[in-house]
């Protein structure tokens, strides 16, 4: 586990040494405001409580794809640049690399995250919003992001480059995101596995509401798991390639 | 401190290496030669534990890399073709994270960080960024990671490529600064940095060892009978005809001839050395130097490889 906090914290400070990490934020953050500006300000009168489950509505959005953009250099730019090798030839497991690396996805998505703070801030002073409800719309946000990171760690393994990294991770998360309209055109029992797979539709809208269900916490939780396993999987596949 | 025993590692159909045998003292510096595409990379990956062999068995100091490769990874420092640096950090940093990977208690990695720094003479770059190193320090901060943790072995895969002449003087005198301390292996295609750097050689040849011994061994092998230098004040020819009436003297030639002095190779066993000197004497010929001619590494390898194509194809 230390080995693993090890990789993580050179991760993140990578993050902040590059332009990478700067330029991911600034782009959530400004377009994360602008939609909010656009899609909740300018829709007329509504409740504060709507107006705080529309911007974490917005915000599933932009976590989602920030979290591709995020973990996509993980490891295939390790890959790509021959870097990979320090790590793959010390003392290290492969779970350890695998973690490290999205323990570091995951505290930089999360700073990304509290950054955006200041909108439900204004709605919380201006409005009348409970603190659980923001609460429970950031748990819901960093699981969300969890399970999307951990899909994109999952992706940067299988890729050699940054590039094919986010299309693998992109293209995994689109199927879970639209597994409910798969769900609309079958029947039970395979009508059920494609709802509880959706990654918005079945298991985001209560956190948008302040509600917090374990199931879709066990789900999330769930999703991040399997990607993880599955990335360690392959970082011990190519060691026989 | 190294056991190879039916070495084999398939790419698809393809080996890159098959039924590799061979074994390293401890505290050797060890050449592993051959062309582009070989199978060198491949094996010493393998004995970096970084990949893993199709079949065969690899001790590294009596453990098995297969069954215990966490432990044989703390003994060793690798170093792959390319340096595995991280351009956004600097040079003591990247160091000191590369240390504590590799099991040094953090107490102790600012100390390990100086000791290889110093051992590669990058002491100056230490607060430098990574990025901004010439290839040069680039390769001398990979060699640096790769004994940071002061491992028993060093594998180092083409250290001195892309590299200056002055570089690659500085290169080699650094590598040979860690014999003794370390057991070396490193590889290359250039032949001269094998034969002024390493006490054995290990030739490889499409995945497979087609010869191994000192540069020495090698010689006597692949040189046919031996040959002899001798440099002579006398015209080549009349030396020549008079070197050929020794019993067991072949193949004359004139290597160079300058100033009424000549310098010839001689076809035969250098135990004929003495004979050869008695009869340039006794004809009135001086004898300015005798010594066995050894074979050069260069005709060596191009014996070896001769009948053996590389192929670029192979995987590294």
């Amino acid at each position: 586990m230390t080995t693993a906090l090890l990789i993580a914290r050179r991760e993140l400070g990578g993050y902040f040494r590059s332009m990478t990490g700067y330029i991911i934020a600034g782009l959530v953050l400004l377009v994360e405001g602008v939609l909010f500006n656009a899609f909740v300000l300018s829709a007329g009168e509504m409740y504060s409580a709507e107006v705080l489950a529309n911007f974490f509505y917005i915000s599933f959005g932009t976590t989602v794809i920030a979290s591709v953009f995020i973990s996509m250099r993980l490891v295939a730019e390790e890959r790509q640049t021959g870097t990979l090798v320090l790590l793959t030839s010390s003392p290290v497991h492969d779970w350890e690399i695998v973690l490290g690396k999205y323990l570091s996805a995951l505290t930089f998505l999360a700073i990304i995250t509290v950054a955006t703070v200041y909108i439900p801030g204004l709605v919380f002073v201006n409005g009348k919003v409970s603190l659980g409800h923001l609460a429970a719309g950031y748990l819901g946000l960093l699981l969300v992001g969890s399970a999307a990171l951990a899909i994109g760690v999952f992706g940067s393994t299988l890729a050699r480059n940054q590039v094919l990294a986010a299309i693998f991770s992109g293209v995994i998360i689109v199927a879970v995101l639209i597994a409910h309209l798969l769900a609309r055109v079958t029947d039970r029992p395979i009508k059920d596995v494609f709802m509880s797979l959706a990654l918005y539709a079945r298991h985001f809208p209560p956190f948008q509401i302040g509600a917090i269900h374990l199931r879709d916490v066990v789900y999330y939780v769930a999703v991040t798991y399997v990607a993880l396993f599955a990335a360690i999987r392959v970082m011990e596949a190519r060691r026989w390639k | 401190m190294i056991e190879v025993k039916g070495l084999t590692k398939y790419y698809g159909e393809l080996a890159a290496i098959h039924d590799l045998d061979f074994s390293i003292e401890r505290g050797e510096v060890i050449g592993f030669l051959g062309l582009n595409g070989a199978g060198k990379t491949t094996a010493l990956k393998i004995l970096g534990c970084v990949l893993l062999p199709t079949a065969g068995d690899v001790t590294v100091d009596g453990i098995d890399i297969a069954r215990n490769p966490h432990d044989v990874r703390r003994r060793i420092g690798f170093l792959p073709d390319t340096p595995p640096l991280y351009n956004d950090m600097t040079v003591g940093r990247y160091l000191k994270f590369a240390a504590e990977l590799r099991g040094v208690p953090s107490s102790e990695a600012d100390k390990a960080v100086t000791e290889a720094e110093e051992k590669t003479a990058t002491r100056d770059v230490h607060d430098q960024p990574i990025f901004s190193l010439s290839h040069g320090f680039r390769q001398r901060v990979g060699v640096a990671q790769a004994l940071v943790h002061k491992p028993k072995l060093l594998i180092l895969d083409e250290p001195t490529s892309g590299l200056d002449p002055v570089q690659i003087v500085e290169m080699r005198a650094t590598i040979r600064a860690l014999k003794g301390e370390h057991t070396v292996l490193l590889s290359s295609h250039i032949l001269s940095e094998i034969s002024q750097t390493c006490d054995r050689l290990l030739v490889i040849q499409r995945g497979e060892i087609v010869a191994q011994g000192s540069e020495q061994d090698l010689s006597d092998k692949l040189g046919g009978g031996g040959t002899i230098e001798v440099e002579v004040v006398a015209p080549s020819a009349r030396a020549i005809e008079v070197a050929r009436t020794v019993t067991g003297i072949g193949e004359c030639s004139v290597m160079r001839e300058t100033g009424g002095v000549a310098l010839l190779s001689l076809q035969g066993a250098p135990e004929l050395r003495p004979k050869v000197v008695r009869a340039l004497v006794q004809n009135g010929i001086d004898v300015l130097r005798i010594d066995r001619g050894a074979a050069r590494l260069e005709s060596i390898f191009l014996k070896l490889t001769k009948d053996r194509p590389g192929d670029d194809r192979r995987p590294q």
